[in-house]
């Protein structure tokens, strides 16, 4: 039996504020214990709350940026539930007019993403010489997916409290420093069809909120955090299937994987005639596997009614407008552009736009005259490479290998002053040393061998070295080329010129 | 009028014994016809209230104002380690 799985995502980000939703409270982030608490965050009797302005227009912004629907008219409402990390036992949240109603999102991804191979200069790619630095992506031709997903609604909230259990016998700590932090709640409509899709989903809203500026979505502090509604009915049913709600996912690739278990563990049940239990799911990392939270004997009934402290809003067409005129460029137009102003691939701008950081290195770079081409496929695999490899982030790139130093890179590439290979290693030193590329070729004389006199003695004594590779070359083999320019190479400790090489041996051999 | 008085108690986490439960299912049940004569008015015309005063649109601005109270409220709390509210154990929600 064929199941497709229906997908829809909640995502609580944390808005870019100095202060709290209702209340003067810092929002900043690892302060001491209850230290950012005030008689409102605290729900003492008698305070009242007061909208924080900036964040209701943060929240405008995404919903502009989402092609929400804004009518403009506003209110908040209570939501009750009993926890010992909400004060007030309740929630001001919105339930009938959000701020910011249905609107929708386009993702943009490949099925199987393309693989990106960190390019070992095999001998075999000494045959195509001029190929773009050495520094070759592999990527399958499948074609680029786009796909619009639906938003049911953005609304504000305020954030709970934070509860630690562990280590703890008999009891639990509450920390308020969060509660009454700006969130804004992302509902996605179940538009979402793969694991895959979801992960696109996540990667492109993250983008647009970034380019924003709303929020900084970090999900290790909890500044964005997703929530997957999951289901599977039979192929070519119009009907859902029953869903699980699964949380406690701490990264874009554990919401994938946490997918994936569940339609998993739904298909499995079906196919042996089970019902799938609508409940809420907790994902074990560790384990690879969701588990079910223990749930409360009733359903939830939150009884939402309209918040009494809080007066009503409403914003005017000037107002929205106004905001709107003043929206930064959006990742979408940013791809639009680096496609049509630097001919990349579709794929190449989106990696690239999808973190805005890379963007601007990438930007920085062009400005300074290097080949966009180039420094797209450089940047994307050597120098990510680095950044992993040192445990660094796309944010701290410029101070290792400022983006001049990759204009610079790709220069002595283009003009011959060194091979792509060389540049690899050059690229290496260099963000290691912090000595600009141009430096570190002069210090190790890594200048590339244009010298012909001085290769072909060189290849006699391959020639004369490799009597086997030079009778299998006669013989039609290719590849006992590439072996034989690659021992050309090795010869020149990797600063030969490659096509002059393989034009050299070439000759030589026939 | 049908409502559960056990499921609001439980809702609300009051813990009734029969004869007062009993009592608060008629005063409710009372409450809750009074309010129904509402129903006979015509609101066909009458935007929902969500709000008894004619005001909107009260913000503050964008600003710390540290508070202070921390050491204050946990000296009142039931419970406390360090600078934490201490209260029972609780795993799910």
């Amino acid at each position: 039996m064929n199941y497709e799985p229906v997908i829809g995502l909640e995502v609580h980000v944390q808005l870019l504020t100095q202060s709290k939703l209702f209340c003067g409270c810092s929002t900043k982030f690892g302060e001491e214990p209850n230290k950012n608490t005030c008689p409102v965050c605290l729900g003492w009797p008698g305070s009242l709350p007061v909208l924080n302005e900036e964040a209701l227009k943060l929240a405008l912004k995404v919903g502009l940026a989402l092609n929400c629907e804004i009518s403009g008219r506003l209110k908040f409402d209570r939501k009750n539930y009993f926890y010992p990390d909400l004060p007030k036992a309740y929630q001001i949240s919105q339930y009938d007019n959000p701020v910011n109603g249905k609107g929708w999102l386009e993702i943009e991804y490949k099925p199987n993403k393309a693989v990106i191979l960190s390019p070992d200069a095999e001998a075999s790619k000494m045959e195509n010489p001029e190929a773009q630095g050495d520094s070759q992506k592999v990527q399958d031709d499948k074609k680029m997916i786009t796909k619009k997903i639906g938003i049911t609604r953005a609304h504000l909230e305020e954030d709970a409290g934070k509860l630690l259990h562990e280590g703890i016998a008999a009891a639990s700590l509450v920390d308020y420093n969060r509660a009454g932090t700006p969130l804004l709640e992302i509902v996605s409509e179940p538009d979402l069809r793969s694991p895959e899709e979801a992960y696109a989903y996540l990667t492109s809203l993250k983008a647009i909120l970034q380019y924003l500026e709303v929020s900084d979505c970090n999900m290790e502090e909890g500044s964005l955090r997703c929530d997957a509604n999951v289901s599977i009915r039979k192929a070519g049913e119009s009907k859902f299937g029953t869903k699980a709600e699964i949380k406690n996912m701490n990264s874009f690739k554990a919401v994938q994987k946490a997918i994936q278990y569940e339609i998993k563990r739904q298909t499995d049940l079906l196919e042996s005639h089970e019902r799938v239990i609508q409940e809420t799911r907790l994902w074990n990392e560790t384990k690879g596997q969701t588990f079910t939270m223990r749930s409360k004997e009733e359903a939830h009934d939150y009884r939402y009614f309209p918040e009494p402290d809080l007066v009503p809003f409403s914003i005017s067409k000037e107002t929205v407008e106004g905001i709107r005129k003043d929206l930064p460029e959006l990742p979408v137009q940013r791809v639009d552009r680096f496609i049509k102003n630097y001919s990349l691939s579709d794929y190449d701008a989106l990696v690239l736009v999808q973190d805005k950081q890379l963007a601007n290195y990438f930007e920085t770079a062009v400005a300074e005259k290097a080949n966009p081409k180039l420094a797209s496929n450089w940047i994307q695999s050597e120098l990510l490479a680095l950044v992993n490899s040192n445990k660094h982030t796309v944010e701290t790139l410029p101070k290792f290998f400022p983006a001049t130093y990759l204009a610079e890179l790709l220069g002595l590439i283009e003009n011959q002053t060194i091979s792509g290979k060389i540049a690899k290693d050059v690229v290496a030193i260099s963000y290691e040393s912090g000595k600009s590329p141009g430096t570190v070729v002069k210090e190790k004389s890594l200048e590339q061998v244009t010298d012909t006199k001085l290769l072909e003695s060189a290849a006699d004594k391959i020639i004369a070295a490799h009597p086997k590779s030079v009778a299998d070359f006669k013989a039609g083999k290719r590849q006992a080329l590439g072996f034989l320019v690659g021992q050309l190479m090795k010869e020149t400790q990797g600063k030969a010129n490659p096509k002059l090489a393989n034009e050299i041996l070439v000759r030589k051999l026939s | 009028m049908s409502f559960e008085i056990e499921k609001i108690a439980g809702l609300a986490r009051l813990h009734l014994k029969p004869e007062e439960a009993a009592k608060l299912k008629n005063d409710l049940e009372a409450i809750l016809g009074y309010v129904k004569k509402l129903e006979t008015l015509d609101t066909q015309n009458v935007s929902p209230t969500s709000h008894v005063l004619e005001i909107e649109n009260v913000f503050r601005p964008d600003q710390v104002n540290p508070s202070q109270v921390r050491d204050e409220v946990l000296k009142h709390a039931p419970g406390r380690e360090g600078n934490f509210f201490k209260v029972p154990k609780v795993v799910d929600k």
